[in-house]
């Protein structure tokens, strides 16, 4: 587990740039799949068929999104300081003197303007990237070009901290999940998503091929636990939790009734998740076609969109555990869930 | 180019909703070379042609085969009558996104038959200090057709009429001004387009409802399902003088720009390498929009179905949604001859998986 | 049969059903709907879907593809949800859409545990908030509702997630004015109802799908679905407007003024003119609504699905929208009803053509 999560969080990819995370995806899941395919968005569709091959099998949807993140050049200037758009939600406040990786292996610093309020969050277009060069004609980066927040993996009293967890560590949620699956009653089809930091726009055509039965969307969610947090239940180490609301979607109740009651069966710890901004693949996949019983396994993350983010990993191998128990069952419930 | 056209689509009344004057003169400048023509229930105006080499058998069968998108959308942004005061003045909401400061002292056509009106402006002599550093709400504007009291003014338009800029299109030498080039522009070069045959079916779309949300393109793409799409656009420009060395998004007469992201989409790489390798090739100028806010109908086109690969192609464009927009003649020839030779350079393999 | 307006309208608007938690709510619209269609389904979201039969399905022993027309009330509520049980009992939530945070501070709610809990959103007494708080609203972090319980019975009943909804009794008003919770959009729901019962009196030639959908005030994600899973050759989406009131601005309409038809880019011209040729033949009376872009409504999701469906817009006057005191008049929502059920009732085989023509091809000129 974690020599997975350190090859996934290496992978550069911010949202549109997913081809590197794609290969790595597919060559950690070699021999564990029936057939993959790369749709026109660039979604990594796997599947793993029913024991048998029963056609009439429910099929479930897995999906974990394989972007992170970033900025993107907007401008070169006449000394070669490079100003910058985000891709995705990065907050400013965390910026200044973060160091980015283009997709060359570039590192570039993230640096401001004069600020005569130092106590406030610089505003974007203050900030600019200092890739180190002496002159225009030394930047080899132009517009257009996306770069990531500068990867690398330290563990810190086992917990390991990432620039990328989300949503890499669902990445490592869904490969391992795959791996350790046997054949069974259900058509299991893992989605590696693109673009969910820009809008969630991955998930849905790749809903709209699959057409599953079932789907539960895996990232990360925020905590409660650290000092003068903002109320909420989720604590890093209790388990994976299983998501009834965010931002942007409320989850399929008999999705969310199936995941609890298949964690109680299994003796999994678990936490239930009302987070109050933000969303996930889930959202998108939820309203595909005539509409798609989804729900999201989060795993829970502290101080996600920034350069050093925080996991534990008894919650996401209890996130494996739970989706191998779940999809090793029948669906019981979910249809007529309402 | 045929500034005659332009000069016809620019002038027609088409806020979204309402794109009937626009729709009339596209469906006429097609009728000769669309080998099929057909719209929608929201209005979208699809022309197909066929392919230079159909497969064996003659006619290609539009639910297969290689065929592409090219979209521009008929819609401008306008104004819409809310309610009749009992002076006979028109409240009025936006019809798409305008800053409020631009409708000021405007002079405006209201409804279908084009009642002459004004947006009026308290005498500058009246206005108290600190009034005039103030910009005006759109709730504060009325439109003064002239009439008399409510029922003066009830007898020419009506709750939920639609409203234009009165703006008539100058031709300046190298540039035009006018208004509603986004997207009349867009349309006027797809029309171009369309006079050409491709190696492949090209599906023209003139789309309705962009500028209230996608609408019209969203549907559009459901219906055709196609393989690849190339949206038309007049974009925005922001290289007016400025203090902070910062991007201009795109420039004016610097050639037509290829979208990588905003906030709608990121372009398909693979088409941004081709629309990139083509101007190369051909000697078209051509500049790289830089990744900053505003959307466009391949915001909906790229997620349609299972997902379409996308490119946008803009015409710069100054002062977007005000009453009267520049744009370069030389950068429309140029748009056209880019998206001409991408599409006859294009191959399904460009966009294979 | 003859059914009672102002009892269905207590048990609609009393029922709960918090967007995404709408079971309880579709029980009593199965009840109320139940006597007039043929078929009733729930779909993957929990949108109840009800078909009666028209005349041309009906004779052709249940033709598929005989013309039909959607009417999309949506039966989810605001309201709120659990994300934390503090010590003592106390219960943090959030919103669960948009709500105005002035109106939760001491409302009345009950929290859907394993059993229902009476409760109250809590507030400290005026004698001990400093008077510079008082003109500051109490931000929705520090509310909490407080169920009157010990903690470790609020722990053995309620769970993070679980539902609060506004305890309100409906009541009448003066007249025809009726107050209570959740009038958005349960009025529409009885508008729906009262239509089906019209229809069940009349011969109608087309199929109609009455919707009660779910998830509208989280961003209209039932309706999508449903009209996805339908697909009707026309939609009509009911919801409530804003009525004049306090406050209100030039756009609202008269409380107890007839239903109102939305009129612009979200509406197709030509249903438009439909619905208010019935009314002028129903001699009843309308407004029309000028809807600029985004009507926030399920109409909004229904004209964009697949390859779009003609879609219109009825509205019921509605006063103090998203508070826990939403007032109508029972006869806009009686009319809304009748205008509906005498707009389908013309409908015949042949309306089923030229929506095409009417809008792509269609002549502005006044």
């Amino acid at each position: 587990m974690k020599d997975l999560i350190q090859t996934l969080a290496e992978a550069w990819g911010p949202s549109g740039h997913e081809a590197a995370v794609r290969e790595v995806v597919l060559r950690l899941l070699e021999g564990h799949v029936d057939d993959t395919r790369v749709d026109a968005l660039g979604n990594l569709v796997v599947r793993k068929a029913a024991a048998g091959g029963a056609a009439a099998a429910p099929k479930v949807m897995l999906a974990a999104h394989m972007d992170e993140i970033g900025v993107i050049v907007t401008h070169v200037d006449a000394e070669g300081f490079l100003r910058f758009a985000p891709v995705g939600g990065i907050l400013t406040g965390n910026l200044i003197g973060t160091r980015v990786a283009f997709e060359d292996g570039t590192v570039g610093v993230i640096g401001s303007e004069k600020r005569d309020d130092a106590s406030k969050a610089p505003k974007l277009d203050e900030l600019f990237i200092d890739v180190g060069a002496r002159e225009r004609a030394g930047v080899r980066q132009k517009v257009g070009d996306a770069a990531a927040f500068r990867h690398g993996v330290d563990w810190s009293n086992g917990r390991p901290i990432t620039p990328n967890h989300d949503d890499r560590i669902g990445c490592a949620v869904l490969v391992e999940t795959l791996r350790r699956l046997a054949p069974g009653p259900n058509e299991v089809f893992g989605v590696f998503t693109v673009q969910e930091e820009i809008g969630v726009r991955g998930a849905a055509p790749s809903a709209f091929g699959v057409a599953p039965d079932m789907a539960v969307a895996l990232d990360v969610t925020g905590t409660g636990d650290t000092p003068e947090a903002r109320p909420m239940a989720v604590r890093l180490g209790h388990g994976p939790a299983i998501k009834v609301k965010d931002g942007g979607m409320i989850a399929h109740r008999g999705v969310r009734a199936l995941l609890e009651r298949r964690a109680e069966q299994a003796g999994i710890a678990v936490q239930l998740e009302v987070l109050t901004g933000g969303t996930t693949d889930a959202m998108a996949i939820q309203t595909s076609r005539a509409g798609v019983p989804t729900g999201a396994l989060s795993i829970p993350s502290r101080y996600v969109h920034t350069p050093s983010q925080i996991v534990d990993l008894g919650d996401v191998e209890g996130a494996v555990r739970l989706l191998v128990a779940v999809l090793a069952q029948p669906l019981e419930g979910v249809v007529d869930g309402r | 180019m045929d500034v005659n056209l332009l000069r016809r689509l620019s002038e027609a009344p088409g806020v979204s909703g309402n794109e009937g004057a626009v729709r009339r003169i596209v469906a006429e400048a097609l009728r000769d070379h669309a080998d099929r023509l057909w719209a929608d229930t929201i209005g979208n105006v699809f022309a197909l042609r066929r392919g230079a080499a159909p497969p064996e058998g003659g006619v290609s069968d539009p639910g297969a085969g290689f065929r592409v998108m090219v979209a521009a959308h008929m819609d401008e942004v306008g104004l819409m009558v809310t309610d009749i005061g009992d002076d006979g003045s028109l409240s009025f909401e936006a019809v798409g996104g305008i800053d409020a400061r631009v409708l000021v002292s405007q002079p405006v056509r209201v409804g279908g038959s084009g009642v002459p009106g004004v947006i009026g402006v308290k005498p500058v002599h009246l206005t108290a200090g600190g009034e005039r550093e103030q910009a005006v709400a759109i709730g504060s504007l009325r439109i003064d057709i002239g009439a008399d009291g409510r029922d003066a003014a009830a007898r020419r338009v009506k709750r939920g009429d639609y409203a234009v800029f009165a703006t008539e299109m100058l031709d300046l030498g190298p540039t035009l001004l006018g208004k509603a080039f986004d997207d009349r522009g867009g349309c006027a070069m797809l029309l171009d387009l369309l006079a050409d045959r491709y190696p492949f079916d090209v599906c023209g779309v003139f789309t309705v409802q962009e500028e209230v949300g996608l609408r019209g393109a969203r549907v559009a793409a459901h219906a055709l399902a196609p393989q690849a799409a190339f949206v038309l656009e007049c974009g925005i420009t922001d290289d007016t003088p400025k203090k902070r060395d910062d991007t201009p998004v795109t420039r004016l007469g610097h050639g037509p720009a290829i979208t990588v992201m905003d906030s709608t989409m990121i372009a398909d790489p693979r088409l941004v390498r081709h629309l990139v390798a083509t101007a190369e090739a051909e000697g078209i100028p051509y500049q790289l929009r830089a990744p900053k806010g505003g959307g466009t109908d391949g915001g909906r086109i790229h997620l349609a179905r299972e997902g379409v690969p996308t490119a946008v192609v803009s015409i710069p464009c100054r002062y977007l949604h005000t009453p009267a927009s520049l744009i370069s003649k030389s950068d429309f020839e140029n748009a056209v001859r880019l998206v001409r030779a991408a599409l006859h350079r294009l191959t399904p393999e460009v966009v294979a998986r | 049969m003859n059914l009672d307006p102002e009892h269905w309208l207590g048990r609609l608007t009393e029922a709960p059903g918090v967007s995404g938690h709408e079971a309880e709510v579709a029980d009593v619209v199965r009840e109320a709907w139940t006597p007039f269609v043929d078929e009733i389904r729930v779909d993957a979201l929990g949108n109840l879907i009800a078909l009666r039969r028209g005349a041309l399905s009906r004779t052709a022993g249940g033709a598929a593809d005989a013309p039909s027309i959607l009417l999309a009330s949506h039966r989810d509520e605001i309201g709120l949800m659990v994300t934390l049980i503090e010590a003592g009992g106390f219960l943090r939530f959030t919103t669960v859409g948009g709500w105005d945070p002035r109106v939760i501070l001491a409302q009345a709610v009950t929290v859907h545990g394993r059993t229902p809990l009476p409760g109250v959103v809590g507030a400290r007494p005026p004698h001990v908030v400093p008077p510079d708080q008082r003109s500051k609203v109490v931000p929705l972090d520090e509310l909490f509702v407080d169920v009157g319980l010990p903690e470790a019975d609020v722990r053995a009943s309620v769970r993070v997630g679980d539902v609060i909804t506004m305890r309100r009794r409906t009541t009448r008003l003066h007249g025809d004015r009726w107050t209570g919770k959740a009038m958005d959009n349960r009025a529409s729901v009885l508008a729906v109802t009262l239509a089906l019962e019209a229809l069940a009196d009349r011969r109608h030639a087309w199929d109609v799908y009455a919707v009660a959908t779910v998830q509208e005030e989280i961003g209209l994600k039932g309706a999508a679905t449903a009209a996805w899973g339908v697909a009707p050759t026309l939609a009509i989406a009911i919801d409530v407007s804003f009525a004049k009131q306090p406050g209100a601005g030039d756009v609202s309409y008269k409380l107890g003024g007839g239903p109102l038809l939305g009129f612009g880019p979200n509406i197709h011209p030509r249903l438009f003119e439909g619905l208010r040729t019935a009314a002028e033949q129903l001699e009843m009376a309308h407004h029309v609504e000028p809807v600029a872009g985004a009507s926030g409504t399920d109409a909004w999701a229904i004209q964009v699905a697949q390859a779009g469906i003609p879609t219109a817009l009825v509205g019921i006057p509605l006063r103090y929208m998203h508070s826990t005191v939403e007032t109508v008049a029972l006869p806009d929502i009686q009319r809304a009803g009748r205008l509906m059920a005498h707009y389908i009732g013309g409908l015949t085989a042949e309306s089923a053509d030229g929506w095409v023509d009417d809008v792509a091809w269609w002549d502005e000129s006044d």
